[in-house]
């Protein structure tokens, strides 16, 4: 494991006006990792995630991110072109509702290879080649690679989001809910494929979920929000076999058990 | 010529501004420039951005030619060449050679430009991301960021789904290989024609209050992919009236029984050619 965090954020604050969207949340993200972030609607999950992925400039705190080039630089401190060059090179988001990370006029494979051809790949074969090798590994027939987004179903096209994110090799991937709006079978093959990735390509990632099953199975990490502070961080199992804060604990106890 | 207007009808103030938006819009080769765009006495679509462009340039001496789909023989064509007449009471004519301003739509003719003389384009939209991305602040941005990766997923599009590039005219250019530009409607068969011209050329968009130009000798370069580069339309027949393989060909239909012949668009053009074959 190499000396440097991938993503250093320091007491990081986000106020909507007089209400809190997060406050005061410190974490380190080290490569190969993947931390969950957990907890009620209305916790600052969502605002955390944004904050973090340069969508939403926070109030106070610092984001830093390992850059090639400059170790671990201020996010928001990089200048835009740099920025959305992170964002589209070692950066993935996956946005819970799959239509808001796709663009949905366009064929499946022009949306595997939009990133390719916005790092300047121009050559029309070997970015099809690819976006076929992604649709495979993410477990959609490439027959379909020429189909309307329209045209395919909810796991479908959160797979298909995946794999427009993977395609340039991101190092870091947020993932806001990824597995919500989607039923149980589905899910658990979502989930399998994730961990597969994960695994398989090194990949870090800060998954948002409230669903405690996801974060057992993807995270090595978890942190515990409630009403925009961060009450309980820990390895997985700990906190979730030995909750200690009162909230974790009802968090817990509150899943149904079939 | 028509009293009671100022030369070439509009206000001196008004030029005042079209010119310093047209400087800035050469400096910028392909930058598109706003500009205060003027009510004319013609409906907006109709050529008003070129109108009010043509009136900021023209001079008493000069020369005017107006094209519309090629011809200069066409309503529009014929319109906008009486209103300078009137208004400016400048010399027209049909001859390219001739001509010193040309206002256009749809083309640029056949026969090459020289130095000297000025092109203007009549265009309707002049982003060209506007399909991919709604929002003007984040086009412009673009723009400035030189992010231009995105209209690649529209020609990969084409390619997908029809095969080949399938954009047929307004064929999205890059200029002075730094910002991307709209050629306005003309066919992709006139793009090369655009790159290292001899002539200005001027765009003005009246509806969308924008003027950007290419000047003389500037490089233009159609996008496409290293596996599918750009091509332009080829006819197996010849002109049937003048006998040229050269040019941009219309198909005219000519009966109700499926008879139809194609025919060059540049009337001008193809009239040359036969007063040579006649003599």
């Amino acid at each position: 494991m190499s000396q440097a965090p991938l993503l250093r954020v320091s007491n990081l604050t986000h106020m909507y006006g007089n209400r809190v969207g997060c406050r005061d949340v410190s974490f380190e993200l080290w490569p190969g990792e993947v931390i969950g972030i957990v907890g009620e609607s209305g916790s600052g999950k969502s605002t955390l995630l944004s904050c973090l992925s340069t969508r939403q400039q926070p109030s106070a705190g610092l984001v830093e991110y390992d850059t090639a080039d400059q170790g671990l630089t201020d996010v928001y401190a990089l200048s835009e072109p740099r920025r959305r060059m992170l964002m589209r090179t070692d950066w993935g988001i996956v946005h819970q509702n799959p239509r808001d990370g796709l663009r949905m006029g366009v064929s499946a494979g022009a949306n595997v290879g939009e990133r390719l051809m916005a790092v300047g790949a121009r050559h029309y074969g070997r970015i099809r080649e690819q976006a076929g090798q992604w649709l495979d590994k993410v477990e959609i027939d490439p027959t379909r690679m020429d189909d309307q987004p329209a045209t395919f179903s909810g796991g479908m096209l959160q797979r298909l989001q995946i794999a427009r994110n993977l395609v340039t090799h991101p190092r870091l991937v947020f993932m806001d809910e990824p597995t919500g709006g989607l039923d149980v079978s589905v899910q658990a093959r979502l989930l399998d494929l994730l961990r597969r990735l994960v695994t398989d390509l090194g990949l870090s990632a800060i998954v948002v979920t409230h669903d405690l099953a996801v974060a057992r199975l993807l995270a090595h990490r978890l942190m515990v929000m409630r009403q925009g502070e961060v009450v309980e961080h820990g390895l997985t199992d700990q906190v979730l076999d030995d909750p200690h804060h009162p909230y974790t604990q009802l968090l817990v106890s509150s899943v149904l058990q079939p | 010529m028509s009293t009671g207007y100022n030369f070439a009808y509009l206000d001196e103030q008004t030029k005042r501004m079209l010119r310093r938006a047209l400087l800035k819009a050469v400096a910028i080769p392909g930058y598109q420039v706003p500009f205060g765009s003027r009510e004319m006495p013609l409906p907006y679509g109709w050529g008003t951005g070129g109108i009010q462009v043509t009136a900021a340039v023209i001079g008493a001496d000069d020369i005017l030619k107006v094209i519309d789909q090629g011809a200069d023989d066409t309503t529009n064509a014929v319109s906008i060449r009486r209103f300078f007449a009137r208004t400016a009471g400048v010399a027209t004519t049909e001859k390219t050679r001739e001509a010193t301003v040309i206002q256009t739509r749809h083309r640029i003719p056949e026969t090459p430009l020289s130095e000297g003389q000025i092109m203007v384009y009549q265009v309707p939209i002049p982003e060209p991301l506007r399909w991919l991305e709604p929002r003007e602040t984040e086009t412009r941005k673009m723009h400035a960021l030189a992010d231009y990766g995105a209209m690649h997923v529209k020609l990969y599009e084409d390619i997908a789904r029809y095969g080949h590039i399938a954009t047929t005219y307004d064929y999205p250019v890059l200029v002075n290989d730094r910002y991307l530009m709209r050629p306005s409607p003309i066919p992709k068969f006139d793009n090369p024609k655009m790159d290292n011209s001899p002539a200005l050329q001027l765009f003005g968009a009246g509806r969308e209050k924008r003027i950007y130009a290419v000047p003389p000798y500037t490089s233009v370069k159609s996008l496409d992919f290293e596996d599918h580069p750009f091509e332009i339309q080829r006819w197996d027949q010849a002109c049937a009236l003048c006998g040229a393989t050269e040019s941009f060909l219309d198909e005219v239909v000519t009966d109700d029984a499926g008879g139809r012949m194609y025919v060059c668009s540049d009337s001008d053009y193809c009239g040359e050619r036969r007063d040579e074959v006649e003599q």
